[in-house]
């Protein structure tokens, strides 16, 4: 065991001596390989911040039910409890028509709503169905529409649901770059490795003559590998958290803008954890492939 | 500790380069691969080494059939097993200290161990002054008892040398071979392939002469 200790020391030590022996490869192989994870991580993040725009603007869909202006109380206590005992429904929530103007009030349009000679907004009902396929929607606001005094239906979820669509594309392309740059990382890796291998391969082969195990010829590459890549992975974090500062202060004014509760989500301590992890582990497998290729052959 | 029966070695490109070998040697005995070059020395000793493998017959060294044996287990084999190269192969970017080192630090031996023995294995030389020496800095003789003295640290049973005297003057060439002798002495195997069988005349080894792969002379003592 204390074998196995001292050979895992010697070959970090060595692997942090071949890094720092080389400060230029090292640091343009360390911004290659920030660059990489850093676009995919970083537009995981962006996407992850858009979809909380979506939530808090209600992605699932829902419906609303506007009552007739002139409907009274008791009219819209007659339709929540017919819509309280709808099985279609998952979910009712009632917004009087004082309380959505004193909301309207409180966002800025005090002017406007006081030059009304009254109240022109009507009790609502926001619907939450339990079927959001189109046509349980479609059904359902059918229903609802020929309730007693309810004026209009209206379903809000067109919009959350083209964003949920883009959301989802944009995932899959954030997953493609990540495979790609993922891949390309591997390779940049090998072949980083392959030409330290050619260098030392005097080294290696008096090495092996004198018994070395393949674990102990390839152990100092795969901590090169993997130091390597986690160094990159620090500056990826480093660029992401560095972006999403510079970009957190525009981004906020422009939804204000738009009335929108939108702000840039930073890397959580265990998102930043598992892309040094990842990126570690990148550098290990491409150091891996590349001295097994070279002691297979 | 080594035997060879009806042993043929032929490399990929069709030439033989042994035949029909059959040999044994024991522990603890000094013994000379004598022969021209081509002979077949170096490869015997590769076979010894597990770094070929025999096309026919057996290779046996400390129990291991080479033929047989696993490439996982090839480097526990050599372990066992000191070899000095005709070229020294000593790694010119490592000061003479950290050459000998290395056959420990491949075997993971603690620090403080493994400088007490680097330290006396070049005392054993008499390279004690040298070892922050780089190996250029060394004569033709120094880096070879360098390379001895490398071969011997992890204290090995069996110990290989091909031509370990060839470019050396006299004095130096009798100097590693009274070390070859001093290793015998107290118990190593030592197998030596070289031209120059006077210089060893004085230790009484066991001789096996080579000729185009095959034996053509096997002595059990000279002297």
């Amino acid at each position: 065991m204390s074998a196995w200790i001292n050979q895992q020391q010697a070959a970090a030590s060595l692997a942090v001596q071949r890094l720092a022996a080389t400060p230029m490869a090292t640091l343009l192989a360390t911004l290659s390989i920030a660059i990489a994870l850093a676009l995919p991580a970083g537009g995981q993040l962006l996407l992850a911040s858009l979809q909380t725009l979506g939530q808090g603007n209600s992605a699932t869909p829902q419906i609303s039910v506007f009552m007739a202006l002139d409907a009274d109380s008791k009219a819209a206590d007659k339709v929540a409890d017919q819509l309280k005992g709808n099985a279609a429904i998952a979910d009712v929530r009632f917004v009087s028509r004082d309380e959505t103007q004193k909301r309207l009030r409180a966002k800025g349009l005090a002017q406007i709503i006081d030059s009304l000679p009254s109240n022109p907004f009507p009790d609502t009902f926001v619907v939450t169905p339990l079927d959001t396929s189109p046509e349980a929607l479609d059904s359902l606001r059918t229903q609802l529409a020929a309730l007693p005094r309810v004026d209009t239906v209206q379903v809000d979820s067109a919009w959350a649901k083209r964003l949920s669509l883009l959301i989802g594309l944009g995932r899959k392309v954030i997953w493609l770059i990540a495979v790609l740059f993922g891949i390309g990382l591997v390779a940049l890796m090998f072949n980083t490795i392959h030409l330290q291998v050619l260098t030392q391969r005097e080294e290696i082969e008096l090495s092996k003559l004198l018994g070395a195990t393949d674990a102990y010829v390839g152990r100092p590459f795969y901590y090169f590998g993997a130091l390597q890549g986690l160094l990159g992975g620090v500056v990826a974090c480093g660029i992401v958290y560095a972006a999403f500062a510079l970009l957190q202060k525009p981004v906020s004014d422009l939804s204000a803008l738009y009335s929108l509760n939108f702000s840039l989500t930073t890397p959580r301590p265990l998102e930043a954890l598992a892309l040094l992890v990842l990126s570690a582990a990148l550098g290990w497998l491409g150091a891996a492939l590349s001295v097994r290729r070279h002691l297979n052959t | 500790m080594i035997e060879f029966r009806n042993v043929y070695k032929r490399y990929p490109q069709g030439l033989d380069a042994l035949a029909d070998i059959n040999f044994g040697i024991a522990q603890g005995t000094l013994t000379l691969l004598q022969g021209h070059s081509g002979a077949g020395k170096s490869t015997l000793l590769k076979l010894i080494a597990a770094i070929e493998r025999p096309t026919a017959g057996i290779v046996t060294v400390k129990g291991e059939n080479i033929g047989a044996i696993k490439r996982a287990a090839i480097p526990w084999l050599r372990r066992n097993i000191g070899m000095i190269f005709q070229d020294q192969k000593l790694l010119l970017d490592r000061n003479a200290f950290d050459n000998v080192m290395l056959p420990l630090a491949i075997t993971g031996f603690p620090p403080k161990e493994a400088e007490r023995r680097v330290r006396a294995a070049l005392d054993k030389v008499g390279l004690a002054d040298k070892e922050n020496a780089m190996p250029v800095a060394l004569s033709g003789g120094e880096q070879q008892r360098l390379a001895i003295a490398r071969a011997v640290v992890s204290r090995p049973a069996l110990l290989l040398a091909d031509e370990p005297t060839a470019h050396l003057d006299p004095d130096n060439a009798r100097e590693v071979a009274r070390l070859f002798h001093e290793f015998q002495q107290v118990g190593v195997t030592v197998v030596i392939a070289t031209h120059d069988e006077a210089l060893y005349a004085p230790y009484a080894p066991h001789r096996i002469a080579l000729d185009h792969g095959r034996i053509i002379g096997h002595a059990e003592k000279s002297a």
